[in-house]
């Protein structure tokens, strides 16, 4: 373990014992379910949305969008069906704070799940699953009976006059179904391509009815926000417009590669050489993926940018989900950059022209330039399809797969031309 | 081979009839009969999409989106390698070679004893014990071709138990 770990507060992951999971009673023993308790007997719906607006809290599925202005526009004072709908189709390569947050304590994400629909006035909430991520579907089948159980959930809870359910819906694969419409067909039992926006889904959503679409991690913090308060929540993060603490998902060529629970706005530096124990071998960092498998590389030029949404925009990349995938000095850029590239391509659900045609090329050429196969007018078509595939995609999943390959037209030029100059990959051994 | 048992059967048809919107147990119903007849035939698709009061091209429209509904024969478990970006970085790329030598098939192929399928698949969520793979609905990780010999031979065993 690093030895700043304990400066780093722990909220999320303070009940987080590897290889056990929390059930109800070891969730209350350290406060579970108090906040709950709290904002159904002291709280009303409206004063919860400010709580969490004032905190600002930022999804923390990879848009950032803040997560009370998303429940501003949300009609809670509307009678009728609505919709409450938890994200946890976690697939975004590099990407596994969820799991790692369910497969501990699951009881958290329905607390927020429940406090959620309260101030949203949802009575059905739905959480979407992965399949791969069976064990923590049990995990939350189990923690939605208990809670029930408990008289959390159900009829009148608490005494509220409020009623509520969860249903876990378990899918069956494709990275698309993590864009929130295509889920939502995926829901209704339809063929799971995103939907045209507008009408967002906070007006026409599940079933055509008001729909709030937010990640495991961003609900699992909404108890900590009511029981606590926003400035508290601010308080947490290491940069002044920052707030809240991060799950960060460490992979590739470090050392230690684990999730660890972070506050915002800590330097990549720290991440890197001191949580992450440093690059594995004794080598060195080349590059990372900052937040999935989406976000643009950083080089060893940007290790001290905090790790917070506008100071990864500032340097050119996302806040993402915060999974963190380090490459060494061994890697070239060409090749990680079309492994990302394939899995865009292979998961794109062919719906427009620019994601279905367009990445297969992209890979066709990367794959080229990696093979020493390349000339210069091939990087010249790479940028032509670079900029014909951004912003041109019906939803976000082709514009992501473009994050990698602007990252590596922008540091790595020289790489690329090398591969060309070359006739060879020469990062390659032999 | 039975598609569905009777009692599953009757539980997707009075649920569908109990609830507004029966289509959205599509994917439920449809790992049902993967879940126990090992993949979904022609006849799954037309089961489920009675048991749902759906049209068959609603169904199959659906199954075919996703890569975990199997509309061809599998073995009796599926392996689904990663082979994203995390698991690239750890030699992915090697534990997939040897899993294909060690099984003597190709990606998509099922062994001749008909206990595994191999499969590539995108990132498993197991980026921190790269490299990853899933057999079922098992994750396993950090994989080394020893780790990978003891995890076959068990899966072996408990499917000739």
């Amino acid at each position: 373990m690093s030895p700043r770990m304990s400066e780093y507060p722990q909220v999320l992951f303070k009940n987080r014992v590897p290889g056990e999971t929390v059930l109800i009673d070891g969730y209350r023993t350290t406060g579970g379910y108090t906040a709950l308790e709290k904002a159904f007997k002291e709280l009303d719906p409206a004063t919860i949305r400010d709580q969490v607006k004032r905190a600002n809290l930022r999804g923390r599925g990879g848009a950032g969008f803040p997560t009370g202005i998303k429940w501003s526009f949300f009609p809670a004072d509307q009678p009728g069906e609505k919709y409450l709908v938890c994200n946890c189709d976690e697939m975004e390569p590099g990407t596994y704070k969820d799991r790692e947050l369910l497969k501990a304590d699951p009881h958290q994400l329905i607390e927020g799940v429940i406090i959620a629909a309260f101030a949203l006035q949802t009575p059905v909430a739905y959480i979407f699953i992965r399949y791969a991520f069976e064990d923590c579907a049990a995990n939350l089948d189990r923690a939605v009976a208990e809670a029930a159980a408990a008289g959390y959930l159900g009829k009148n809870i608490l005494g509220s006059g409020f009623d509520c359910e969860i249903h876990v819906h378990r899918s069956a694969g494709r990275y698309i179904l993590g864009e929130e419409t295509a889920l939502l067909n995926g829901l209704e039992g339809k063929r799971p391509n995103p939907r045209s926006k507008p009408p967002f889904p906070a007006v026409r959503g599940l079933f055509g009815q008001p729909t709030t679409v937010n990640n495991v991690e961003t609900l699992a913090n909404v108890p900590h926000i009511i029981n606590h308060g926003a400035e508290w929540f601010k308080g947490l993060a290491r940069t002044l417009e920052g707030a809240g603490t991060k799950l960060f998902g460490l992979s590739g060529h470090l050392e230690r590669t684990a999730c660890f629970e972070l506050p915002v706005g800590i330097l990549l530096r720290e991440v890197v050489e001191e949580v992450g124990g440093g690059v594995r071998g004794g080598r060195t960092f080349k590059a990372c993926l900052p937040g999935g498998a989406s976000t643009p590389y950083l080089t060893a030029a940007q290790l001290d940018t905090p790790l917070d949404f506008e100071p990864l925009e500032a340097v050119g990349s996302r806040f993402g989900t915060a999974g963190v995938t380090v490459f060494d000095d061994t890697t070239c850029m060409v090749a990680a950059t079309l492994n990302l590239i394939r899995f865009f391509a292979r998961e794109s659900c062919g719906w427009c022209t620019p994601c279905r045609d367009g990445l297969p090329v992209v890979a066709w050429l990367l794959d080229k330039i990696e093979a020493g196969k390349a000339t210069f007018d091939d990087i010249d078509m790479l940028k032509d399809q670079f900029r014909n595939i951004s912003g041109r995609s019906f939803c976000a999943l082709a514009e992501g797969a473009m994050g990698p390959v602007a990252g590596l037209l922008n540091h790595f030029e020289q790489e690329l031309a090398d591969h060309v100059i070359k006739g060879r990959c020469p990062l390659k051994k032999k | 081979m039975e598609l569905l048992p009777e009692n599953q059967q009757e539980f997707f048809r009075s649920k569908a009839a109990a609830i507004a919107h029966p289509r959205e147990l599509v994917i439920d119903a449809l790992r049902a009969v993967q879940s126990h007849h090992g993949w979904v035939p022609d006849e799954g698709v037309t089961l489920v999409a009675a048991l749902l009061g759906i049209l068959p091209i609603e169904v199959e429209e659906v199954a075919t989106f996703y890569d975990k509904i199997f509309r061809r024969p599998v073995g009796k478990r599926v392996i689904h390698v990663c082979d994203s970006i995390c698991c690239w970085t750890r030699e992915g790329e090697a534990i997939f070679t040897y899993l294909q030598e060690k099984l003597g098939i190709a990606p998509g192929e099922t062994t001749t004893d008909g206990v595994f399928t191999l499969l590539p698949t995108c990132c498993l969520g197991a980026c921190g014990d790269a490299p990853a793979m899933m057999i079922g609905l098992t994750t396993y990780g950090p994989l080394t071709p020893q780790r990978i010999d003891e995890i076959l031979a068990q899966v072996r065993a408990e499917v000739s138990a």
